[in-house]
């Protein structure tokens, strides 16, 4: 009995040893990145590395806002922001379309799915060419419409996803109370799926932040997000790490703080709804 | 008779509302579904190159280049097998990782939120951070692999071409293993506890438990993971562009890289347009295939 028990304990520590190294191995980068952003540049090409900064001086921080470059982190929330808001609108109330009238049948469910698969780089060349042709690229008009565009597949799915799960009878209730289409909208589903709303807005809004070849191929100066503008100091001399970190924290840190209060809903935003967690 | 009429008139109300709700997004969607389709063609028969402005028609000239094109043939290799090593990597590592988890452990609910930070990194950051990584002077890599070795190792992990698919592949699996370790560990906390002790009582072993009765309840799930991260890593640009872009020549070009340099910085619009429809009719037909298979829709 007691060597069993034993035994169940040294498994259990293994486990908690093999949990702690992986998670440091899918930390170090991570950790790594953040660190260089603290450093100064003697510490950053020091020989042999230094593993943590003697100091966290925020100079690195203080150049792109001197600079001018962490514009780009509001481009980005521009661009992410009003694409999310767009996007989360009509696709919510095609969602609803499709999940309680069927519009289309599965054959329209399944057509605007599979928009989601396109291969972004076939689609953004032939935009780039008709933006040339608008005078869009470089404008917040022409990301967002893309963006918009290539996040609609997700939250139309999603949202549909969420509707299913609301019961039928509240909106017939509604209906019979003498509510309009448009209130039962409004008033019932909207409120139903807030927690739906909520997650697919975040994880649509993470995919326009983080989003980097239609950014690449539409922005120029004017409109520049984060991702971009990380780019621009590839390859560059000697204080560009620091840029690159400190660029690249500045992006990544909001989205760690939002998806942290996101944990219930990661894992059914991540699987395009198939897990539902 | 009233009665009778007025569900009608309602269900006819109904039925423009619904379009009505749908218009908009169908609207939208056809700037990227349609749209690029149509001008793709129709540029692809034409002769538009950086110097030749003329839009005349070159009838299938652009699509005969096609077969010719060794570097678009190794872009698609490359990304065949990006895919075909990365995949499966991910999967395994993903499954074991959830395997690792699934059952009690202390501070589980930290591991699992500190182990998802990864997914949620922008791909062109985590290939910068890698590249900063894999630097061989001032990068730990190198200085871990030192600490082993005895003695410095100068590693030139992006550029030496011995390296650079590992370097890629190391940057790619950390990122979106945990993507699959998610959605596993969802799956596999779902799998029927009866049945495994019944399994247990019954004396099978555990690679039977779990090729006769985890794999079968964790399938659907598994079958949705590896269609998202199929074909992510079928357009996979980011990662690549920010290590190597697509270097040293043209060793790590995927698809993506390739149309990228051919339209944005060499210019050769119309057999560009060949490309990318050539990429769309590839990867439709996979998708279609999948998805049929896939048990995405409810």
């Amino acid at each position: 009995m007691n060597s069993l028990h034993g035994r169940r304990r040294i498994r259990l520590s293994l486990r908690l040893g093999a949990a702690v190294a992986i998670t440091l191995f899918f930390l170090f980068p991570i950790y790594w990145l953040f660190m260089i952003s603290f450093k100064t540049p003697d510490e950053i090409f020091s020989y042999p590395p230094k593993w943590y900064p003697g100091q966290l001086q925020l100079g690195n921080y203080a150049v792109l806002f001197k600079d001018g470059d962490a514009t780009a982190v509001w481009h980005s929330l521009v661009v992410a922001g009003g694409s999310t808001l767009i996007a989360m609108f009509l696709g919510t109330i095609c969602a609803y379309s499709l999940a309680r009238f069927k519009t289309g049948g599965e054959h329209l469910a399944n057509w605007i799915i599979s928009q989601r698969m396109v291969p972004p780089i076939a689609v953004v060349f032939p935009i780039f060419l008709l933006y040339v042709w608008l005078g869009w690229v470089d404008t917040y008009v022409g990301v967002i419409l893309l963006y918009t565009a290539f996040n609609l597949p997700y939250v139309i799915w999603m949202m549909r996803g969420y509707i299913l799960d609301i019961p039928l009878a509240l909106e017939d209730s509604a209906l019979v109370d003498g509510c309009t289409r448009w209130q039962v909208i409004w008033r019932v589903v909207f409120p139903m799926c807030r927690a739906g709303l909520f997650a697919t807005a975040i994880f649509t809004f993470v995919f326009a932040w983080n989003e980097f070849l239609f950014a690449l191929v539409l922005t120029r100066t004017e409109v520049v997000t984060y991702t971009v503008q990380v780019t621009f100091y590839f390859g560059g001399q000697s204080n560009f790490w620091a840029k690159i970190s400190a660029m690249s924290v500045l992006g990544t840190l909001p989205i760690f703080i939002v998806v942290a209060f996101m944990q219930r809903y990661l894992v059914r935003g991540i699987s395009l709804g198939a897990v539902k967690g | 008779m009233a009665q009778a009429t007025a569900p009608r008139q309602a269900d006819f109300a109904d039925r423009n509302f619904k379009y009505f709700l749908v218009g908009p997004s169908i609207f939208v969607l056809l700037i990227i579904g349609i749209f690029p389709l149509v001008y793709l063609l129709v540029v692809s028969f034409q002769g538009i190159t950086m110097t030749e402005t003329d839009t005349g028609f070159v009838g299938l000239r652009n699509y005969a280049h096609l077969f010719h094109d060794k570097r678009l043939w190794e872009a698609l290799l490359h990304t065949v097998i990006f895919t075909a090593i990365a995949l499966p990597l991910e999967l395994v590592l993903g499954l074991a990782m959830a395997q690792l988890f699934v059952d009690r452990l202390p501070g589980r609910a930290v591991f699992i939120a500190l182990l998802v930070l990864p997914v949620v990194v922008s791909p062109i950051v985590s290939g910068s951070t890698w590249s900063l990584l894999f630097d061989n002077r001032f990068g730990p890599i190198n200085q871990i692999i030192g600490w082993f070795a005895g003695h410095e190792v100068p590693l030139l992990w992006t550029i030496k071409p011995s390296l650079v698919y590992p370097a890629i592949f190391a940057a790619e699996v950390w990122q979106w293993t945990p993507f699959m370790f998610l959605l596993l560990l969802a799956a596999l906390a779902n799998v029927d506890k009866s049945q495994l002790e019944a399994a247990a009582i019954d004396g099978a072993g555990w690679w039977r438990t779990f090729f006769r009765i985890v794999l079968p309840a964790i399938w659907p799930v598994m079958a949705v993971a590896i269609l998202i991260r199929g074909l992510d890593l079928f357009r996979l640009f980011d990662i690549i562009w920010a290590l190597t872009k697509g270097g040293p020549g043209t060793m790590t070009e995927t698809l993506s890289i390739f149309t990228y340099v051919k339209g944005f910085q060499q210019f050769e619009t119309s057999y560009t347009a060949a490309v990318a429809l050539l990429i769309i009719v590839l990867l439709s037909v996979v998708v279609f295939a999948a998805l049929k298979r896939v048990e995405l829709a409810r």
